[in-house]
């Protein structure tokens, strides 16, 4: 009975510790897929962590937190979008960017933030009848309503791009911006929107670190994960499902870590802090090798500006 | 007849590009339900004409009518709600997508959720009325070159388009495939949809064109019913009567071959037999021109003799010794000089300056340094010569070589190629793109190069040029040499028919056999 407590255990935290990574992969899932890489992803999930923390404190208001963390992510998903959208810059230079002064913003913003309490913070909200299933109650039904949010965002996404015309819109834009243009698709438009979309939802996984997670704002709190997620996306191959079980199984090994320094066990603590980060990328590494060629394929247009002939 | 018989009316439109004029005052008239054939050579004007009709590009002066109606168009989607779409060479699909992904894509319903059953019904359909079968669930990536082409054509007619551009639809195709694509330009045509069919190929625009127009220079300079006109007619309008046969010159001095072919074969990009056992030589001292339509087999050729392609069966002589599927390095060193076709791409390194390009063929001796070391004053000082010598205009040597205009860049790659150690140059279209000046400066190079005694092949689909430059032609077609004429005694109809795929001994007769 004990040894199954501890794995619904770990299972519970592995979904709660993998969220704020589906958020964020989810965004830049939905920014590669229209053509435009941002690999300034743990800049804006830093912004979203302080602005969301910020305005709580601020406000006393988690969703006026949350809808802090948005404006920033957005915003600065919107500077890069300007950079590599209209003025063409190299995208990896510009997401670089992004991370850099995302980091060092926030952690000025963050300053006066550093020890102080949030007034309130996002706690469990226990679905009635189905966290009493057992096993699948207690993991998947007793976290907060951000959890509940990335349950129905995964799905969301999937039948944006493969049910709805935007979607269809989306993936031309990404694939082939040229063929897009030549059937009247605005591609600047849809390649913006993404852009701030994906921006806004890195904001949101930063948020859900510094409002539920943590709850607390600790300079450069992401600790990696914003570059987690980007790698995330490459893995499960622009899938919205897979990214979901890549970041829970990153979530599962960091809550294993936690579990085995509780126990005592002598294994050193950095080696425990980097097992998430290397198992996530084996365990994608041979799923993506592994997988059929044509459907691994990176969106045809992805990192390449586009440019009327 | 009137004006509102025509589908499609261009009355006297001109359209100027820095140095060149595309159009210059073209009238074009296409009846409603016609096959109207489009021919002319590339450079003739064809692609300008129809991408001012797509709206790709807008003309300077002159109008655009529309079933009668004077319309301004700005952009493809802008031609396709007036009724004008085009199927380009280059097919605009999406590869990852289905063929019905393809054909909903950029149109505004439905809006949002998107039911692919009734679009694929609706493209079912499309297909069955047109004859233009394929299946609406497969994958672009799966398909063959011609049903990617049908999705193309079924794609416009889903758009309602009424008048029907097909940039050279046969280019890409099998025989079986083109007999097929014919069929259904019948069908469309029957039902009233009106078809411009652009080609260079005779024998297909006789066969299914009712009409035809023939574009020389940006002008339109022939327009008949197709049953009224021969290919014989159409062969000598494309080439055009203004061209004069050469200015006689004292012969010049010949040596020994310096290159040789012999029965060539090789495969193109698609995996296409394009050469199918060519044979020609160049001897010392003289320039050797291959005339022929783009696409016939010239740059397999050229790659081929420069060790760039991969020969299937023949060989490559240089200097009496086979180099046949050689390094291009050791080719080089045999004494082989390559212009090639596209200069920015695979001449020079765009990014990189002057100096750099410049001594790209010499860096490794001794000349421009002790062993793998640059000696940087003497590179400098050898691109200062090469310069001046041929009069690059460059604002300085550390300028990246993208930043030249054509002319000056080309003038680089000249300086480069035919300073060093060699007796053999294969130029390719050389004057491409060229102003008047540049061109000029293009030919002396040449010119002097064949009185120094080297031995050049010059690939150009420009028959003035090859006309005023060579000491014999031959005509390339499908990737073979056709005929052959020397300077002396050149008929430019003839070499017009041969490029035509046309035995000059007899109308009708397919392409002939002859060796050189």
């Amino acid at each position: 009975m004990g040894e199954s407590n501890m794995l619904v255990s770990i299972l519970a935290a592995a979904v709660s510790s993998g969220t704020p990574i589906l958020f964020a992969a989810l965004g830049e899932l939905i920014t590669e897929t229209a053509g435009v890489m941002n690999i300034g992803v743990e800049g804006m999930m830093l912004v979203g962590a302080v602005a969301g923390f910020l305005a709580s404190v601020r406000t006393g208001n988690l969703l006026l937190g949350v809808l802090a963390a948005l404006l920033a992510g957005g915003l600065l998903a919107l500077l890069h979008a300007f950079m590599c959208i209209a003025l063409k810059v190299n995208q990896i230079v510009s997401g670089l960017a992004l991370t850099l002064f995302g980091t060092g913003i926030s952690g000025y913003l963050g300053k006066s933030m550093i020890g102080v309490p949030l007034p309130n913070h996002f706690r469990s909200v226990p679905l009635p009848a189905l966290s009493r299933l057992p096993v699948l109650g207690p993991v998947l039904f007793n976290h907060d309503v951000l959890v509940y949010l990335s349950f129905v965002l995964v799905p969301a996404v999937w039948y944006l791009f493969y049910r709805t015309r935007p979607g269809l819109h989306l993936r031309a834009v990404g694939e082939s911006p040229e063929t897009a243009d030549a059937l009247g698709v605005n591609v600047f438009r849809t390649r913006y929107v993404s852009v701030v979309v994906g921006g806004m939802l890195a904001g949101l996984g930063g948020a859900y670190l510094s409002l539920a997670y943590a709850p607390s704002w600790i300079e450069n709190m992401t600790a990696g994960r914003g570059w987690i997620a980007v790698a995330l996306v490459i893995f499960a191959v622009w899938n919205p499902l897979r990214a979901l079980a890549g970041a829970y199984l990153f979530g599962g090994v960091e809550a294993m870590g936690f579990r085995i320094q509780a126990l005592g066990l002598r294994v050193p603590s950095f080696f425990l802090k980097m097992m998430p980060y290397i198992f996530t990328i084996v365990v994608l590494t041979v799923i993506t090798a592994s997988s059929s060629k044509q459907s691994s394929r990176a969106p045809q247009g992805l990192g390449r500006p586009y440019e009327r002939e | 007849m009137g004006t509102a018989d025509y589908a499609v009316e261009i009355r006297n439109v001109t359209k100027r590009f820095p140095g060149v004029i595309a159009s210059n005052g073209v009238n074009f008239a296409v009846r409603r339900g016609e096959i109207h054939a489009l021919l002319g050579e590339n450079g003739a004007g064809k692609s300008t004409l129809m991408n001012m009709l797509t709206g790709l590009i807008r003309p300077d002066s002159g109008d655009i009518l529309i079933d009668g109606k004077k319309v301004a168009l700005r952009s493809p989607a802008d031609a396709i709600s007036l009724g004008i779409g085009m199927v380009h060479q280059h097919f605009r699909l999406v590869e990852t997508f289905t063929v019905a992904e393809n054909i909903t894509l950029g149109m505004p319903t439905p809006r949002f959720r998107l039911d692919m059953d009734p679009i694929e019904q609706e493209v079912q359909e499309f297909s069955a009325k047109f004859g233009l079968e394929v299946n609406p669930k497969a994958r672009i990536w799966q398909l063959s070159v011609g049903e990617q082409q049908r999705v193309e054509i079924i794609k416009m007619l889903y758009r309602g388009v009424n008048v029907l551009i097909l940039d050279e639809p046969t280019a890409v195709l099998t025989p079986m495939e083109v007999k097929e694509l014919f069929q259904v330009m019948r069908r469309m045509a029957a039902s009233g949809k009106t078809l411009i069919f652009i080609s260079h190929k005779l024998d297909e625009v006789m066969e299914i064109s009712d009409r035809v127009t023939v574009l020389r220079a940006g002008k339109d300079v022939f327009t008949a019913e197709t049953a009224s006109t021969t290919k014989r007619e159409l062969a000598s309008k494309m080439v055009g009567r203004e061209l004069k046969p050469p200015p006689p010159r004292p012969r010049g001095t010949f040596g020994a071959p310096v290159l040789e072919l012999e029965g060539l074969q090789a495969l193109g990009d698609r995996g296409e037999v394009a050469l199918k056992g060519l044979s020609l030589s160049v001897l010392a001292g003289e320039i050797h021109g291959i005339a022929g339509v783009a696409g016939n087999g010239q740059r397999e050729l050229a790659e081929c003799i420069t060790g760039l392609r991969k020969t299937l069966a023949g060989r490559v002589v240089i200097n009496g010794k086979d180099y046949t599927n050689r390094h291009p390095r050791a080719i080089i060193e045999a004494g082989v000089s390559h212009i090639p076709e596209d200069r920015l791409g695979m001449g020079l390194a765009a990014n990189l300056p002057l100096t750099e390009n410049a001594i790209m063929k010499n860096y490794r001796e001794d000349e421009m340094g002790p062993g793998a070391v640059i000696d940087r004053k003497r590179a400098t000082q050898w691109t200062r010569d090469l310069v001046s010598r041929f009069q690059v205009k460059a604002p300085t040597l550390r300028t990246p070589v993208r930043l030249l205009s054509g002319g000056n860049s080309q003038k680089l790659l000249l300086a480069r190629e035919t300073t060093h150690d060699h007796n053999v140059v294969v130029a390719v279209h050389p004057t491409r793109g060229l102003d008047v000046g540049a061109t000029e400066a293009v030919h002396q190079v040449l010119l002097a190069q064949r009185s120094a005694g080297i031995g050049i092949l010059l690939i150009s689909e420009d028959l003035e040029e090859l006309l005023s430059l060579c000491d014999r032609i031959s005509v390339i077609f499908e990737g073979r040499i056709v005929g052959s004429v020397e300077r002396e005694n050149v008929d430019i109809d003839e070499i017009g028919m041969m490029m035509a795929g046309i035995d000059p001994a007899g109308e009708g007769a397919g392409p002939v056999e002859a060796g050189v």
